[in-house]
């Protein structure tokens, strides 16, 4: 399962977070700051994975922005980076060609999609236009 | 208008805090914000609880707390409006977790509104239910939950499936009320649910093995039914990514497909034709694809055995391996370790490209190829295998470095197929990268090395060269200035040339030079010099030539700060100039230390024991050397293990003189007993008689304590880095060793504790009396002091020769310290015509308790022919 999912930008501000596992204020201050500091400092060419803590990190730069979702050692990895994609995809539909300052002003917004995309840290529906269908309805 | 009030929009707060240029200012933003919305709070205006809730959320990303929000929430999602429903929940989610109590209270909300009519309230409801409900909510909505996996909208049903894998996941027993519904789902048109419904039946696999059982009997061909019409389906935009429909739900069909053939040869063979076609048509020019294959690979590895299937695995694989991307390339690494168990042929095959890996400049690639490599590694293939690691030091960069030494020393370690290609092959780690040898490395290394005789000469002149070249690396200098010292002269004399060598013109000279260089260098730690100090020493035996270079060199460190060198300087300089007569005996040749009882030792022993040992010299001002009663190391091996023979290194004496005493209580750790594995010597017959005591109390003078104990301790506590003296690690003898002892010495009951005598007199005793000799000691006590005695040892030559080069040695138990002032003389003449007397001062730290009880040693030269006498003086008067 993905236990967190976490939206960083290029200079570490944090733009969304979404904890699927119980970690409490003060553990996800010290996850979030790790994970920065491991992930941005990462070269280009580098794989989009990260070992840490016994778990594995996925993320993926899209524009300013990092896509991170962690995931357990038993997962796969290139699934995780297609629904990373999956999720940029439908928030690129709805918000028309998106960029970090529509997530920064519409985070809640950005949040109702994930949840459309993502519950228990598993994947809930597979079809875009699904997906837009139903944020669009409510 | 006050830009802080509620009346803000939420966009305004935003850009407001945005436009701060520095933390500070962001602060003071944010904490005007939160008292405006906590003044909104307590006014409970319900119109801005939205706002301030949305407001919350942000300030709360940012990383400030806001746990005041958590009631505004519940009372948001108690509201009849969808929006605030909406972000209500959108809060909760964010702002608590589930371990906070405050939670408990949203159940019943929560409980309505999954009874609700607006399905999308209820897709809200089982969205929070799902992501952060704790074990009792999971329990007491579960029935809910049950119900609506079988409600008429689709999207309603795949949320209450996600809900249903986190209630089974906090409440294991609730499982079974899950298996049919979940069953059913399986056989579900809308993509959504079934991919949901899938994740379901995997995650009750993994929680309940019934559900395991059902799922295999009933839906395995229903399963592999689906995934063909998945896979054969015809475009289908919705679901469309990168050419493959849905390439998700191929994967998560996959998965349960893995988990129910597991362990399981007919559920194998149902899937076994699908497996195959996945395998050969998806393409995987795009990471759609290669997921699919990857997952593909992982259930082909995991289920029953088809040999086909298999071959078709390794092929991706290999394939994976040499994609430029890097992505795959690295979960090819990851596959191939789970590929080892099954098929470790395969993977050999591939070694010439892992190995490449380990080159690679991506850091997450490189760690996962040296830990295949590792696995790897076995007698055939580990010469090649080592030579490309060991090539590959030399370029890789500092972080690795450290990974990668430690890995090939343990590889050398483990398969070296012969102890010359060992010494080699540590020789190359050590000049390349001999800083992040880690001790137990290079410990190891000298153990091999003094064990295997017939390469000694080869080594040391190995270590000479690698030294002219690689000097910078610490523990290659550590390892070639105690070869150097131990076999310096098989250097100089081409000793045992191998047919692979070259004959090398080493000087004495040279040797020493070695030497010196690594004493003096400034960036040389205590360890090392203290090598050198004790190295130089035994050159100075072996190279009588060099003499007195040595000894100046030796002095220049008599002032040293360090106590450790100090006092090692002092000894060693004392033993060059006064004592030559006892010089070679002190630095014979090292005793080999038992490769099988190192290994085992090391395994065992704590790390890094504070050797205690008790070479608290006395610190004479004058630094002089005590007599030489040089094998008293053994004598006194209560504690030791190794040292059978009598080569101690020059200040060894010392220390087992004193032991025991305790100059500096603070740093008498006794706490050796955690380390009771040294071996018996068995050739030390002392051994015996106090051997009952031997056995708790033998503590480990392992390699690793001796080499380290005067590493940055700068502590007078020292062991003089000798690998196997025993720098008498001595524990006190304990009261379990005492009753024995007592047995032992029949006899000797324990005294009840004697009143303070004030210079009692005590009658003379011969302590031993033979054909050849006889020893008389008188006693006398000072006041005062009742635990001293000095005894006035005469010793009497009763043959008909002179003997000579006479030494007289002398070991105690624990509890009692002996020191030994020098002799009269090394000449006891014929027939009693004169004699010799020394000086015995022994403290008995037990007086009143115990006895003296003594053994000695006694040595001498008689017609030219060496003679050994030994023997137990029992006989001391009581109250000693």
């Amino acid at each position: 399962m993905i236990h967190f999912v976490l939206l960083i930008s290029r200079q570490g501000k944090v733009r969304l977070t979404k904890w699927y596992s119980p970690y409490s204020q003060k553990e996800r201050t010290k996850v979030i700051r790790e994970l920065s500091g491991v992930i941005l400092t990462r070269g280009p060419k580098l794989c989009n994975f990260v070992e840490w803590k016994g778990y594995k990190v996925v993320y993926k730069r899209y524009a300013s922005l990092y896509f991170c979702m962690c995931i357990d050692q038993e997962d796969n990895e290139l699934e995780v980076l297609e629904i990373i994609h999956h999720y940029v995809e439908i928030l690129d539909r709805y918000f028309g060609s998106v960029c970090e300052l529509d997530l920064i002003f519409n985070f809640h917004k950005a949040y109702y999609i994930l949840d459309e995309l993502l519950i228990a840290g598993e994947l809930q529906e597979p079809s875009k236009k699904t997906v837009a269908r139903l944020i669009s309805a409510q | 208008m006050n830009p802080f009030s509620s009346e803000t929009r939420l966009r305004d707060m935003i850009r407001a805090i945005r436009a701060c240029k520095t933390a500070a200012e962001e602060r003071a933003v944010v904490r005007k914000e939160c008292a405006a919305i906590r003044a909104s709070i307590n006014e409970n205006d319900p119109d801005y609880r939205h706002r301030n809730i949305a407001k919350l959320m942000f300030i709360h990303m940012l990383g400030y707390p806001t746990h005041f929000g958590q009631m505004e929430c519940l009372k948001l999602i108690a509201s009849a409006e969808f929006p605030e429903k909406r972000i209500g929940y959108l809060g909760l989610m964010l702002l608590l977790d589930e371990r906070q109590e405050v939670l408990m209270l949203v159940t019943n909300s929560l409980k309505q509104d999954l009874n609700h009519a607006n399905q999308y309230i209820v897709g809200l409801a089982l969205c929070a239910l799902g992501n952060i409900c704790s074990a009792e909510m999971a329990r007491d909505l579960a029935p809910e939950v049950e119900r609506l996996l079988q409600f008429r909208d689709p999207n309603t049903r795949k949320k209450a499936a996600l809900c249903a894998i986190r209630i089974i996941k906090k409440v294991p027993d609730l499982a079974e009320n899950f298996i049919n519904p979940a069953a059913a789902l399986l056989k579900e048109k809308h993509h959504g649910v079934l991919i949901t419904g899938v994740q379901l039946c995997t995650d009750l696999c993994k929680v309940s093995p019934e559900a395991l059982e059902h799922f295999r009997k009933k839906c395995t061909e229903g399963l592999v039914r689906t995934l063909k019409d998945v896979v054969n389906s015809p475009y289908a935009p919705e679901y469309d990514i990168a050419g493959i429909t849905d390439p998700f739900l191929h994967i998560r069909l996959v998965r349960l497909l893995r988990v129910l053939g597991q362990g399981n040869a007919d559920a194998s063979d149902l899937m076994n034709d699908i497996l195959a076609q996945v395998a050969t048509k998806t393409e995987s020019n795009k990471n759609a694809g290669n997921a699919i294959l990857y997952e593909c690979v992982e259930t082909i590895m995991s289920i029953e055995d088809n040999g086909g299937l298999r071959v078709l695995a390794i092929n991706i694989l290999g394939r994976f391996l040499s994609n430029r991307d890097n992505n795959i390339r690295y979960v090819a690494l990851n596959m191939l370790m789970k590929a080892i168990t099954v098929d470790t042929q395969a993977v050999q095959r591939h070694r010439a490209t892992i190995l490449e890996c380990v080159k690679d400049s991506d850091a997450s690639i490189r760690k996962r190829a040296l830990e295949l490599v590792y696995l790897l590694v076995n007698e055939s293939n580990v010469k090649p295998l080592t030579k490309e690691l060991i090539e590959y030091l030399e370029v890789s960069d500092q972080e690795f470095k450290g990974d990668l030494t430690a890995k090939i020393c343990s590889i050398i370690a483990k398969f070296s197929p012969e102890k010359i290609w060992y010494i080699d092959q540590m020789l190359k780690v050590l000049s390349e990268a001999g800083n992040f040898v880690k001790d137990e490395a290079w410990h190891a290394l000298i153990v091999v090395i003094s064990n295997a005789s017939d390469l000694h000469g080869y080594s040391v002149r190995a270590l000479y060269r690698a030294f002219q070249t690689s000097a910078e690396q610490e523990t290659l200098v550590r390892v070639a200035v105690w070869c150097i010292g131990e076999y310096g002269d098989m250097l100089i004399n081409n000793v045992a040339l191998l047919d692979i060598e070259n004959p090398i013109t080493v000087t004495g000279s040279d040797a020493v030079d070695v030497v010196e260089v690594s004493i003096k260098r400034h960036t040389s730690d205590l360890t090392t010099k203290s090598m050198s100090l004790i190295a130089l020493l035994k050159l100075s035996s072996r190279f009588p030539s060099c003499s007195e270079r040595i000894r100046d060199i030796i002095i220049q460190n008599r002032g040293s700060l360090v106590l450790e060198l100090q006092q090692r300087s002092i000894e060693f300089n004392s033993v060059i100039e006064k004592h030559q007569n006892i010089r070679s005996a002190l630095v014979e040749r090292m005793p080999v230390l038992d490769e099988a009882t190192f290994i085992g030792r090391r395994a065992g022993s704590s790390p890094a024991i504070v050797p205690t040992s008790n070479s608290a010299s006395l610190n004479l001002p004058n630094g002089v050397a005590k007599p030489p009663a040089a094998p008293l190391v053994d004598l006194l091996d209560l504690s030791s293990d190794d040292v059978p023979a009598p080569s101690s290194s020059g200040g060894g004496f010392l220390q087992d003189l004193l032991g025991g005493v305790d100059l500096l209580p603070g740093l008498n750790q006794t706490a050796i007993s955690g380390t009771n594995e040294a071996p018996r010597t068995g050739t030390d017959i002392l051994l015996d008689l106090l051997s009952i005591e031997t056995s708790p109390t033998q503590s480990s003078s392992s390699i690793t304590d001796i080499l380290s104990s005067s590493q940055g301790d700068k502590s007078p506590v020292a062991s003089l880095g000798e690998i196997s003296s025993p720098p008498s690690l001595s524990t006190r003898a304990t009261s379990a060793g005492a009753d024995p002892m007592m047995d032992l010495l029949g006899g000797f009951s324990p005294n009840p504790p004697m009143p303070e005598d004030n210079g009692p007199v005590y009658p003379s005793i011969v302590a031993f009396e033979s054909s050849s000799l006889r020893i008389t000691f008188d006693f006398s006590k000072a006041p005062g002091n009742p635990q001293k005695t000095t005894i006035l040892a005469t010793f009497t030559n009763m043959s008909q020769s002179i003997y000579t080069d006479f030494i007289f040695q002398a070991a105690v138990p624990k509890f009692l310290q002996l020191h030994l002032d020098p002799a009269s003389s090394n000449t006891l003449p014929a027939s009693g015509n004169g004699s010799i007397t020394q000086n015995l001062r022994v403290t008995n730290s037990q007086h009143g308790k115990k006895s003296l009880v003594m053994r000695m040693r006694i040595a001498y030269k008689f017609n030219n022919e060496d003679i050994l006498e030994e023997g137990q003086i029992n006989n001391f008067p009581r109250g000693l």
